[in-house]
């Protein structure tokens, strides 16, 4: 029960760790102010028209698209294959598991073969393209190498040595609970999980923040209207009182 | 530079450069002398204790722009921006990818504002910030001209320009301050333009075009200078006043307000529409520059505020005008309210002088001979600051629509340069961002290399000899560096130089 002990207790820092640290950042992104209107134009010029540029940039990666479409495809696979991962493995956590989480079971299967695809493509990229491998430090190959890890150490429990699934989530289940259980014991499930908890971890810290990031963008989330409405930030309107 | 400048051979494809590591490290402007510096309130010399200072100053500016603090943590070096730079396509320096640019100041921060670059800097490109990273800083965030080209295609919208102010802001503020720019924005509050020219010479100059014009057209067109009451105070880059092309638009500006029968003026208080305050990312200097476009609306009572062509003051005056000092609409505040009770919002405040010729033209208040054209075979180039920061008309792009309509209305023959060229995706002409100077000649003439390539294309296809552009930098940048590349310098003009040939005025025809 030694390591049953081990990982709940890295899976509760982790977790605290990501959503303490992600609040933590969203929340100092939320109040540092973007004291002027710098959409990159042409942009729209209302909150909803906004909404929809967000919306094809997180869910289609637009511009990347227009920018390099061998990073767009790599790129894209890869997080696609990750929500649908992400999705399946809900059922780790849930009982009875929820319809749709049952219905997108074998999808995220195939997300699984797409992740480690585009991490594949995005790992030979920054190795084998001069100016990618120029600008790419030791952190940015780990964490293709931490990702691709997990994926295959994944992908073998599902088709190479399986594992007892049905008390991995006795664990996860019992954690949600506040409960111990035993944990198998496969080498590959292991460091599957140690993995994950140690990504959870970085996350905050690195810059996986591109995620909450998109969204404080100023040059994608503001509309372009600063003709119609004076857009001032608070240290800024210090300034015009003062005179 | 000592040596002699040679532009880089056309490629006839475009193939990203192979890395040219250092290829343009010893390329760096003058350093501002004490005196400038001291004069717009910067130290006059580096300090010895520059390191702390300048991470303070970071660590201000962290606090005071979302965008820095956001682009900092945000960029997963994926590369899409790797190949987007005019100077790295012209000089294949690695450092002048954007991502390599930002990463100057991203070591920096790593080190001093995250864990992991506390922890383990080699392991995440963190840096200490030596004497070297710094002559770094001062080579290449002089390499950038803020043009946002990056910004486009970057995935989560990092804009390396936000970047390059802070760092200029961060270097003004430990002393290391940049010639050009900053000698300029002292000549601004000292006289009220880049050019240090004085009410009395911009009288001259004025007197002169009216005579010139007359002249030319038989017809009294007057360029009125501080006339109270006026419906429209015209703002616009000094070197209209003197410099070719540039003064070709402004007597261009003139005939149309002419035509149009609305009174005008200019002011020698303000009588500069640029604002270096933007290049250096200083928004004190920034909105001060403003102020005295403010104070000389208020003063003369005009009713518009009209900008004439030059592409980062129109981002200035589209963009930031509203925040920095009122001048647009919305505003409830007493400050914004003083002077936007005085504009009259049935028009766009302020107003780019494309959109206020295109408006006459739709209404058929212009008569145009678009056949004195003739003589020229039209292309656009787009400039960096009017496409990607800024807007004309009512709906997104038309910034590049608008400009397009009137040379399509004053000139019969028109050519579009290769689409990946234009509109958003528009090459900096290689001189905007407080480049534009002659020590950084070889930059210049190498960050030019796309657009001359697309413009050599048309030129052999299709015989344009003509460049109309929106900006005074892409004139004077184009005026010095076509010649480079076998063009000639009088290629370039202005939208309303086409305006200026095609308009007829008077009555009897």
């Amino acid at each position: 029960m030694t390591a049953a002990w081990a990982y709940a207790l890295a899976f509760y820092a982790a977790a605290a760790i990501l959503v303490g640290g992600l609040a933590w950042r969203i929340a100092d992104y939320w109040r540092t102010p973007a004291p002027l209107k710098i959409p990159t134009t042409p942009a729209p010029t209302t909150r909803g028209g906004v909404a929809l540029r967000l919306a094809r940039e997180v869910l289609l990666f637009e511009s990347l698209f227009r920018s390099n479409l061998w990073i767009w495809l790599f790129g894209w696979l890869f997080h696609v294959g990750l929500a649908l991962v992400l999705a399946r493995h809900l059922r780790y956590f849930t009982e009875p598991v929820w319809g749709w989480v049952v219905f997108i079971q074998p999808f995220g299967i195939l997300g699984g073969f797409l992740m480690a695809a585009g991490l594949a493509g995005l790992l030979a990229r920054r190795l084998a393209v001069e100016r990618i491998r120029y600008i790419s430090t030791p952190s940015d190959i780990l964490m293709l190498v931490l990702l691709l890890v997990i994926t295959i150490s994944g992908l073998v429990m599902k088709y190479v040595s399986p594992t007892d699934v049905v008390a991995v989530k006795v664990f996860f289940l019992g954690l949600l609970r506040f409960e111990l259980h035993p944990l198998p014991a496969e080498l590959h499930l292991r460091v599957h999980l140690a993995l994950v908890a140690a990504l959870m971890i970085v996350f905050p810290f690195s810059k996986l923040l591109h995620a909450p990031g998109i969204f404080f963008s100023p040059t994608r989330n503001q509309a372009d209207d600063p003709r119609e409405r004076r857009h001032l930030a608070p240290w800024a309107a210090r300034l015009d009182r003062e005179g | 530079m000592s040596t002699k400048v040679e532009a880089p051979p056309l490629r006839k494809y475009p193939v990203i450069p192979v890395l040219d590591i250092g290829a343009m490290s010893a390329s760096k402007p003058y350093v501002a002398s004490d005196k400038i510096q001291e004069a717009i309130g910067f130290p006059g010399e580096l300090a010895p204790d520059w390191e702390a200072k300048a991470i303070a100053k970071m660590a201000e500016l962290l606090g005071r722009y979302r965008s820095l603090k956001v682009y900092l943590d945000a960029c997963v070096h994926c590369g899409a921006c790797s190949d987007k730079c005019h100077y790295f396509i012209g000089t294949g320096d690695p450092k002048n990818m954007p991502v390599a640019r930002q990463d100057l100041m991203r070591a920096v921060y790593r080190r001093h504002f995250t864990l992991a670059g506390r922890i383990a800097p080699k392991l995440v490109g963190a840096r200490d910030f030596t004497p070297e990273l710094l002559q770094d800083w001062y080579s290449y965030y002089h390499q950038c001209s803020e043009c946002r080209r990056c910004s486009v295609f970057c995935p989560y919208g990092i804009d390396t320009a936000e970047i390059t102010m802070a760092a200029r802001e961060i270097m003004d503020a430990i002393g290391l301050g940049q010639k050009y720019s900053n000698e300029i924005i002292g000549k601004v509050h000292r006289i009220g333009n880049n050019l240090g020219l004085p009410g009395p010479a911009l009288e001259d100059t004025l007197l002169g075009l009216e005579e010139d014009v007359k002249e030319d057209t038989g017809v009294d067109v007057r360029y009125p200078l501080d006339a109270k009451g006026a419906e429209v105070l015209l703002v616009t880059p000094s070197a209209d006043f003197f410099a070719e092309p540039h003064v070709e638009s402004l007597i261009g500006y003139g005939k149309v307000f002419h035509a149009a029968g609305v009174s005008w003026t200019l002011s020698s208080h303000a009588s500069e529409a640029g604002n270096f305050g933007m290049f250096i990312g200083n928004y004190e200097q920034l909105r001060k520059i403003a102020l005295r476009v403010r104070e000389a609306a208020l003063e003369l009572g005009v009713k518009r505020i009209v900008v004439g062509e030059c592409g980062h003051a129109w981002r200035v005056a589209y963009s930031f005008w509203n925040t920095l000092v009122g001048i647009g609409a919305g505003g409830d505040d007493p400050f914004a309210v003083e002077l936007q009770n005085q504009l009259d919002h049935r028009y766009r405040q302020p107003t780019h002088i494309c959109e206020f010729t295109w408006d006459l033209i739709e209404r058929g208040a212009l008569r145009l001979d678009p056949s004195a054209n003739d003589h020229r075979i039209v292309t656009f180039h787009d400039s960096c600051n009017v496409a990607r920061a800024s807007r004309m008309g009512d709906f997104p792009g038309g910034q590049f629509e608008i400009p397009r309509a009137i040379i399509r209305a004053v000139a019969n023959r028109f050519v579009e340069m290769a689409p990946e060229t234009i509109r958003e995706k528009t090459f900096c002409c290689g001189g905007g961002g407080g480049l534009l100077t002659d020590e950084l000649l070889e930059l210049r003439v190498k960050g030019a290399l796309p657009r001359m390539e697309a413009l050599q294309e048309i030129a052999e296809r299709d015989g344009v000899n003509f460049m109309a552009t929106i900006c005074a930098i892409c004139k004077a940048q184009f005026s010095k560096v076509l010649p480079y590349y076998g063009f000639k310098m009088s290629m370039v003009g202005g939208v309303h130089q086409l305006v200026s040939t095609a308009i007829r005025l008077g009555s009897n025809d």
